[in-house]
């Protein structure tokens, strides 16, 4: 069995969100449009951070919502009924800029399914995609806009996060033979 | 998160992870209700049937309100438009439903087990929505969940049912759902409809109202199941409002934090002042309000167990 490998540890971490963060705010110029979505679990998480470093350089509050997308998953007939998150979307979609955030970019299957939710909320402006990791092999012609690390896998390879609300100093992202 | 039963037949059976899982799953979906779109496409393209032997409004309506919501299709099948009236078996009739390509039977039936029977005769997904004096698990997982969400806490709290306990499927449903969380739960009401043989399941039994209401947290009130009564179980009604009915005076005596919950049909004056049944204190119409989402959690979850139980790790 290999070692597992740390592909980013909390320093790395933090400095790809400030990236990520400053490249938000450098593609969207009107800046009260952005509003910021994170998917359970891992993307919640993540979203509050970046929302923490956008108001920092935009200064005003970013606002940030969290959105389940379980129940918009294509597999839900293959498999053992996933957990279902509480969905918080505390402001109007309508006619925003919604950055979807979400830990790792593997099938495409979940921003899919991201987009389906957040249309029963409404008509967003646009959507945007940030992601952590960018692991390869989409089955859906899907594409991040924000990308923290790009990381070639094997299938069989397990990307695995730990992560915090707080910048903690035990965040790390781990790359798993299985 | 554990969920593997490709059915819902009754509480006993339920460990508590299997339970909280349910009241984990139903709190995402009690959110989706709020929505100006009140529906997600989770179970598009299932059929729902809705075998309802015996009459029922809000059970049925609930599980209906349930499936539209998850966009499955729904048809509902009562013993008054139906060939079981003609003298055709329930296995039959239920075969003939699924011959029809639904995925989903969910049935209320005035034999304890008949849920059990059509699950290991049928490859549909099966829920019991309450079979004789046996169970109504959907009930008590509404109970517990509308519980925790008030109460944050399940496990040490008082729980008190009272009224007709004996015909019950409710109650034994709750009883389960209750101790399995942590719940002490006391049972009371006439001698004749609370007998001490509860005490196994791990209550409390007891005929005294005010001893039984003085600690608890929650009480559930019960209506006189009449039509299950084959002789009378106390002399009258009148009677059975003066020493069990809870009144303002009992009201004066109980916890002031303690809530009041009904599964419904409620006979107001009977078991519960018609004021009381609509004071602050009762939590009856968000029980039904929680009932939905408990029930698309059960549609959701069961719909993802594809292994039968007996066999699941």
């Amino acid at each position: 069995m290999p070692e597992p490998t740390v592909i980013l540890d909390a320093t790395a971490i933090q400095r790809a969100l400030t990236r990520i963060a400053h490249e938000i705010a450098e593609r969207n110029e009107a800046s009260t449009e952005v509003v910021l979505v994170g998917i359970p679990v891992g993307g919640d998480h993540l979203a509050a951070r970046l929302a923490k470093i956008l108001s920092g350089i935009w200064n005003h509050a970013v606002p940030v919502g969290i959105l389940d997308v379980t129940m918009h998953r294509d597999d839900l007939d293959s498999r053992a009924a996933p957990t279902v998150h509480p969905t918080d979307i505390p402001f109007d979609v309508n006619g925003k800029t919604v950055v979807l955030v979400d830990d790792v970019l593997f099938s495409g299957r979940t921003t899919r399914a991201a987009m389906d939710a957040l249309n029963d909320y409404g008509r967003p402006k646009k959507i945007q995609l940030a992601v952590l990791i960018d692991r390869g092999h989409r089955d859906l012609p899907i594409k991040a806009d924000f990308i923290g690390k790009n990381v070639p896998t094997s299938l069989d390879e397990k990307i695995s996060l730990r992560l915090t609300e707080a910048d903690a100093t035990q965040d790390e992202v781990i790359l798993k033979k299985t | 998160m554990s969920w593997h039963r490709k059915h819902l037949l009754d509480i006993e059976s339920l460990t508590a992870e299997e339970i909280l899982t349910v009241l984990d799953t139903a709190r995402g979906f009690k959110a989706v209700g709020k929505r100006a779109i009140k529906k997600v496409p989770a179970l598009r393209g299932k059929t729902v049937v809705n075998l309802f032997v015996e009459p029922s409004t809000r059970t049925r309506t609930s599980f209906e309100l349930a499936a539209i919501r998850l966009s499955a299709d729904v048809i509902n099948f009562t013993t008054e438009a139906s060939s079981l009236k003609k003298g055709e078996t329930l296995k039959d009739t239920a075969r003939n439903l699924e011959a029809l390509n639904s995925d989903f039977i969910i049935i209320r039936h005035s034999a304890s087990g008949a849920p059990h029977f059509l699950s290991r005769a049928l490859d549909a997904h099966v829920i019991n929505a309450g079979d004789g004096a046996h169970e109504h698990p959907t009930q008590a997982l509404l109970d517990a969940f509308t519980i925790r969400e008030k109460k944050g806490r399940i496990a040490g709290l008082n729980v008190t049912i009272l009224g007709d306990i004996l015909y019950s499927r409710v109650a034994r449903s709750d009883i389960w759902a209750l101790t399995k969380l942590g719940a002490k739960v006391t049972l009371c009401g006439p001698s004749t409809l609370v007998p001490k043989t509860f005490e196994k399941m791990g209550c409390r039994v007891t005929h005294n109202v005010d001893e039984a209401i003085r600690d608890a947290d929650i009480i559930n009130l019960l209506r006189i199941q009449h039509e299950r009564q084959r002789k009378t179980m106390f002399p009258s009604i009148g009677e059975y409002t003066q020493l069990f009915g809870l009144n303002k005076a009992r009201l004066a005596k109980i916890k002031p934090d303690a809530l009041i919950m009904h599964p419904g049909p409620i006979n107001r004056g009977v078991e519960i002042d018609s004021e009381l049944a609509d004071s602050n204190r009762s939590v009856i119409l968000e029980q039904v309000t929680n009932g939905l989402a408990v029930r698309m959690a059960v549609l959701f979850l069961v719909n993802g167990g594809k292994v039968p139980p007996e066999t699941a790790a």
